[in-house]
């Protein structure tokens, strides 16, 4: 029993499958294979427009909004297709929560911010939403920060703050997947150093897609690595390896910054 | 000098100046109006002249001005008492003035017709009046006008309960003309008992017609003796006199008093005189509620369809088409939305109503004819455009990524816009409401083929059933302006109107904006968007 619960955790729960992705005529994904592993985090990096950002949003369908996007090959999310018209968007998003670059926290209260999730699915048991509040502030390392503060508006948050606020949002509709698209991009070296270590905590519970520009931090809380180049996956593969022994010249120009 | 043009400082005053302009000009412009309609009301004294022919004038100092006939200095003086002199106005010049004087017992009255009197009260004749032998006339028409405000009474309540009853036969006399309408032979047996219960209504109303003829000629019995300044003696029944005052011998309080009573009447009494004396009420109350209407109409229509511009509409060569037409809709002159609400609502709409729900008083029109329903519906038109493009700006103005957040979290792309887009875009609405209520305020040309008369015997919301009343005209500030200081009879003493209602409806336009935007202001504070 032991045994096949660990093989379904190193089952692909997403695996991606020739994947191409075309924006009118520019072609922005070529043919992307990779599998991501449950509870593991895996890290996408590359130079800018490589399509990192563009395949996370794959995942939970986020590119339906830009009209010009025509996606062809297949995306498995536990076995079950996504790049279908039939696939059910809105239970897909709450599987596969997101979190994006701009920490994006609604103009409303901290509360009704991490139950916003909750609240439109249908959820509006007081004891339910406030049992959600503290696991998931709590999840998030900022349940201490902002205790006293629940119905201050979650506008007034510094920048660390409000991403954390954005994971918990995101965690609060228990998700399988966490996306995060360049999740430190604006923030500070402390803030970012919270929201790694946060990243590592998660990834017992959740399965964590990194989309990063700082290799360093790819390298500090990623268990597996994959760098695009020009809409192409170059390499994917353990960290560890990808650091220390490239097998692609391009991955490990880049990786030593002689380019991107 | 070269020099001093390349530092850019003369650019700077250029554009200064120019502000500087556009402030003085508005300034003094609302300067005039608040000065002229403040100071209308203070009671001014009443100046006694002998001139040197021997004959005398009394009356108000209203301005002095060179003579352009022989380059003199002269006097306007309102004279009054229209009814004895033919006009309210003359003009005196310096030299031909002897004496001035400020006699202490000059009255002014103000009546329900003829305008003004100004005079002396010589004495009151009324039966039975209470007052010692020896009371002065003064303290007699002070007792002998209670007295006539107490009989007064009454008689309104006559007049009360023969509108009640004029409702009821006319109610009366509209169903008959729907049963007739229906089949004179199978509803003859409703058709008798309702004439019959309408004869009685005319007759109860004819009784009631006789008693207040009786209270009347009874009330009018009691008049006062009074002359004017060239000793003309007139006798003016006291129901007439709505107000006096002794304007020379009033004390700085007692004149904020006469003031305060002034203003008052300005705002809850009906008008009179052809508009030019008495209240505004009926005005304010018509142009407060066809801009609500207006609103109730253009906001909920505005907004959704901006919603559907800006989040459903495919971007597209069609969408931008539609896009520039709303723009220019609302530049297009407000005339033209004149003419066609009177073709589309009045006679298309209006008319089938009509000859739909009430083909029995056919000829005459029901809602085929202007009203508060079509005027509203007509300015809502009018500033619709208004309402869509500042909604889609600010649904365009909120953040991609509070959006993407939301679709992200599971939501549909409804429940995003109603939770999140709708509220954060509401500051931006208000301003487009602001505006709009404010254009539709002040929208006068329009409204003159859609729905405003110049006197509303009624009112477009009352207490008979069904309490708003659509199909009836109204009165309008912008019209009464127009109204009163352009075609009335007596133009010059309703200058002072004019300004007192210009002055009223900028202050109903700056009241409904600075509540809204003290709303807007509220809600920007709490979905101010955070900045790093």
């Amino acid at each position: 029993m032991a045994q096949t619960q660990e093989q379904n955790d190193k089952s692909p729960i997403l695996s991606v499958a020739d994947l191409n992705l075309h924006y009118g005529d520019a072609h922005a994904l070529k043919g992307i294979n990779l599998d991501m592993i449950r509870h593991q985090v895996t890290a996408f990096i590359g130079p800018s427009g490589c399509g990192k950002s563009t395949l996370l949003r794959c995942f939970n369908r986020m590119n339906d909004l830009v009209e010009s996007a025509k996606i062809t090959g297949s995306i498995r999310f536990n076995g079950s297709e996504v790049n279908e018209s039939s696939t059910d968007v809105i239970s897909l998003r709450r599987r596969i929560g997101m979190v994006f670059q701009q920490s994006n926290p609604f103009p409303k209260s901290i509360y009704e911010n991490i139950v916003y999730g909750l609240r439109i699915s249908g959820v509006n048991d007081k004891a339910t939403l406030d049992e959600a509040v503290e696991r998931s502030l709590k999840s998030a390392a900022i349940w201490n920060e902002v205790k006293d503060r629940l119905n201050d508006s979650a506008l007034g948050l510094s920048g660390g703050q409000a991403q954390r606020i954005c994971i918990a949002r995101a965690i609060a509709v228990n998700p399988e997947i966490i996306l995060m698209d360049e999740p430190c991009s604006a923030l500070d070296p402390i803030s970012t150093l919270k929201i790694e270590e946060l990243i590592d905590e998660l990834k017992d519970k959740y399965t964590i897609v990194i989309v990063t520009h700082n290799m360093q931090q790819a390298a500090r809380v990623s268990d597996v690595t994959a760098f695009f180049y020009l809409g192409e996956l170059i390499e994917a593969g353990a960290t560890r390896k990808i650091f220390t022994n490239p097998e692609k010249k391009q991955t490990e120009d880049y990786i030593t910054g002689r380019f991107g | 000098m070269k020099k001093f043009w390349k530092t850019g400082e003369p650019y700077v005053l250029v554009t200064g100046s120019a502000l500087a302009i556009v402030l003085v000009m508005t300034l003094s412009l609302i300067g005039v109006v608040v000065f002229n309609g403040f100071s209308y009301y203070w009671p001014k004294e009443l100046v006694r002249f002998e001139l040197k022919d021997g004959s005398a004038a009394l009356g108000q100092i209203m301005q002095r001005e060179k003579n352009p006939a022989n380059g003199d200095q002269r006097l306007q003086l309102k004279v009054g008492n229209r009814d004895l002199l033919g006009q309210d106005f003359r003009w005196i010049d310096d030299k031909e003035i002897a004496t001035r004087t400020r006699p202490a017992d000059a009255m002014l009255l103000e009546r329900r017709e003829h305008g003004n009197f100004f005079g002396f009260l010589k004495g009151v004749t009324a039966e039975g009046l209470d007052v010692p032998v020896a009371a002065t006339p003064d303290q007699k028409l002070a007792v002998a006008m209670k007295l006539v405000a107490g009989k007064n009474k009454g008689t309104l309540k006559i007049k009360e309960q023969m509108s009640d009853l004029n409702g009821r036969a006319e109610r009366i006399r509209l169903k008959l003309l729907n049963l007739e309408y229906r089949g004179k032979e199978k509803n003859s047996a409703a058709i008798a008992e309702l004439t019959a219960e309408r004869e009685k209504a005319m007759d109860e109303f004819n009784a009631l017609n006789e008693q207040l003829a009786a209270a009347q000629s009874d009330i009018t019995r009691i008049t006062g003796q009074f002359v004017d300044v060239s000793g003309v003696s007139k006798d003016i029944a006291l129901i007439d006199i709505i107000a006096y005052q002794h304007p020379n011998s009033m004390s700085f309080f007692a004149k904020c008093g006469a003031y305060l009573e002034r203003v008052r009447e300005l705002l809850l009494d009906d008008p009179r005189e052809s508009n030019t004396e008495g209240g505004l009420f009926p005005a304010i109350f018509g142009t407060v509620m066809m801009v609500l209407l207006m609103s109730v109409f253009s906001l909920p229509f505005g907004v959704v369809a901006a919603i559907y511009l800006r989040e459903y509409a495919r971007d597209g060569l069609l969408t931008r088409m539609v896009r520039i037409a709303v723009n220019n809709l609302a530049g297009v002159p407000s005339i033209v939305y004149g003419v066609f609400g009177l073709g589309f609502f009045v006679y298309g709409v209006g008319g089938s109503i009509d000859s739909m729900f009430f083909p029995e008083r056919l000829p005459t029109p029901t809602f085929g004819t202007g009203g508060i329903l079509w005027s509203s519906l007509t300015l809502a038109l009018l500033t619709v455009p208004v309402v869509i493009v500042a909604t889609e700006e600010s649904l365009a103005s909120v953040p991609k990524g509070i959006r993407e957040g939301s679709l992200a979290l599971g939501a549909t792309k409804f429940q995003t816009l109603t939770k999140i887009l709708l509220p954060m875009a509401t500051p931006g609405i208000m301003t487009g409401l602001i505006l709009s209520m404010a254009r539709a305020a002040g929208e006068v040309a329009p409204l003159m083929i859609v729905g405003v008369v110049k006197l509303a015997p009624t009112l477009p919301f009352d207490t008979t059933f069904p309490f708003f009343h659509m199909d009836r005209k109204f009165m309008h500030l912008g019209f009464h302006i127009y109204d009163v200081g352009f075609q009335s009879p007596n133009v010059e003493a309703a200058k002072p109107m004019v300004y007192v209602t210009t002055m009223l409806l900028l202050a109903i336009v700056v009241v409904a904006s600075s509540t809204a935007i003290y709303l807007r202001n509220r809600m920007r504070r709490k979905y101010t968007t955070s900045t790093f």
